[in-house]
């Protein structure tokens, strides 16, 4: 069964066209990553679900409610991790817990949230003296605490060092293995690539590429030759590597010559990603 | 309603939590209070000055804690992003609302009883005669004053300079409608300023039934203004209260 299925989903502030007509559908326990440069519409659409703005045409569907009327019984459901928002500065970490923890109907364990998204040393801290990592992780938190079966994540590592990136991709993972259902925003391409089953490319308000990372750089996509020949560079694409690699091999043994620095490259999500965004960034 | 009382709970959690919003809100009048009855001496509208400064108090701390305080309170947390954070929860946005305006009185009725007491261990100023009209008369005014609080909120757009801004209202307010002293020497323009101020109508009452033994129906004028304006905030709280930041 379907979580979301949104079509034709259109969305205008004013003159500006943020959303023209996109069109998905998420599988129960599916982790799908919307992608694509700011702007293009990642946070309207996520927004438009999780029932913050009405849309301008289409329709859509989650978990069997239509987010522009529904309320509190499709709240009891979803999980929500907002681009940018912050909480009560003086409370601790469980407190926060606990104070939305009694909003739901059927409220996980506090501690077992708090152990699960990695703040259990900072149980009876206040949320101040939390560093920005360990604040998105209580946000992440927060989101869990109602057991949700669906998780909006809007850009849940920007502003993240390395390390604690992947920690909270080690989570992520954490929340698909236990079945959830994922929407995530974001602009980084190995985030998608690692995290999601499937992926669509936002580029100014339309979905311009959709598939699983494997399909979006696979497909007709070509594997790039490159070495060097008297000092240039030397570039080569190709559908057909197998071919290509064999008359050039073939030719520099006749001719006694090295290929230099010789590699084969298979695009990857960024090529793929770079291409399809390029125009508007141009 | 077990989520108004779970709300409510934690609106006093975060409250007496934030050092800040206990003294700005909270210690405020009750410092001022201290600081007036020690530098005024004779005699207010026929009373003690310590008296009618009592009476003064509990309306400027009316307009600092539902108004000036509400706002602060909903002012940062719309900005922070909690608003909308809130509001992806299963919490009616009624329900909610609810609760932190009746936190705000819990911390306005706390302060009006410490003001009665501090003015009764300073000066030694009587216990209000007609509680009930006491009472009935300052939740009318905070009920008012958090209408307006709510309505103000779509005012200020930032939480940079929204406690400057709230004071810039606040404080005037308060010297024009005489919680500092009788307005009786004030300029004409300034008492016509006064005169349609609410806080001006909450003393009217409050010294009427404080000072004078009156009861609050016996001032039907004042119940009716403060009434309005509480029914005013109420309507432009509606068309402009936000959940949400302003779009960075």
């Amino acid at each position: 069964m379907s979580a979301i299925r949104v079509s034709d989903l259109r969305k205008s502030y004013g003159e500006h066209e943020a959303l023209r007509g996109i069109s998905f559908t998420i599988e129960e326990g599916e982790v799908f990553s919307l992608l694509g440069p700011n702007g293009a519409g990642k946070t309207t659409t996520v927004e438009i679900l999780e029932g913050y703005r009405a849309r301008d045409g289409g329709s859509v569907e989650v978990l069997g409610f239509d987010p522009a009327r529904a309320q509190t019984a499709y709240r009891q459901q979803i999980g929500v991790v907002l681009q940018q928002s912050q909480l009560w500065a003086n409370l601790t970490v469980a407190e926060t817990h606990r104070m939305f923890a009694g909003y739901y109907e059927r409220p996980r364990d506090i501690d077992e949230v708090i152990q699960l998204v990695g703040l259990r040393e900072k149980r009876d801290a206040r949320v101040k003296t939390l560093s920005g990592g360990q604040k998105r992780r209580l946000d992440l938190g927060v989101a869990l605490v109602g057991d949700p079966d669906l998780i909006f994540l809007d850009e849940p590592t920007t502003g993240f060092d390395p390390a604690a990136r992947r920690a909270a991709w080690e989570m992520i993972r954490s929340l698909r293995s236990l079945g959830k259902t994922i929407l995530l925003t974001t602009h980084y391409l190995d985030e998608a690539e690692q995290l999601a089953d499937r992926v669509a490319v936002l580029r100014e308000g339309r979905i311009v590429s959709e598939g699983t990372p494997a399909e979006l750089t696979g497909g007709t996509q070509e594997t790039e030759v490159r070495y060097r020949r008297d000092g240039h560079e030397v570039v080569l694409r190709t559908t057909e590597p197998t071919r290509l690699l064999h008359q050039l091999t073939e030719e520099a043994l006749a001719e006694g010559r090295e290929l230099e620095g010789l590699t084969v490259r298979r695009p990857t999500l960024e090529d793929v990603y770079l291409l399809l965004t390029q125009d508007a960034q141009a | 309603m077990r989520l108004f009382w779970h709300q409510l709970r934690s609106e006093q959690l975060v409250f007496w939590r934030s050092r800040e919003a206990a003294v700005f809100v909270f210690l405020f009048p009750l410092l001022l209070f201290a600081l007036l009855t020690a530098v005024y001496n004779g005699h207010l509208y026929g009373r003690p000055a310590s008296w009618a400064l009592l009476a003064g108090m509990l309306g400027y701390g009316a307009a600092n804690t539902a108004f000036a305080g509400l706002a602060l309170i909903l002012i940062s947390r719309r900005e922070l992003g909690i608003l909308k954070r809130i509001r992806a929860t299963p919490l009616p946005t009624a329900t909610y609302l609810v609760a932190v305006l009746c936190s705000i009185m819990i911390v306005f009725a706390l302060q009006a009883v410490s003001l009665c007491v501090l003015g009764r261990l300073l000066k030694s100023t009587p216990w209000p005669a007609h509680l009930l009209s006491v009472v009935l008369a300052l939740a009318l005014v905070a009920a008012a004053f958090a209408g307006l609080g709510l309505a103000i909120t779509g005012f200020i757009r930032s939480l940079e300079g929204s406690s400057a801004a709230l004071n810039l209202v606040v404080l005037p307010m308060a010297f024009l409608s005489g919680s500092f002293g009788t307005t009786r020497h004030y300029p004409r323009a300034l008492r016509a300023i006064g005169d349609v101020l609410p806080l001006k109508y909450l003393l009217d009452a409050i010294n009427a039934v404080y000072l004078h033994g009156r009861e609050l129906w016996d001032k039907p004028t004042a119940v009716a203004v403060l009434a309005g304006w509480g029914v005013f905030g109420i309507a432009v709280a509606m068309r402009k209260f936000r959940w949400e930041p302003r779009e960075g």
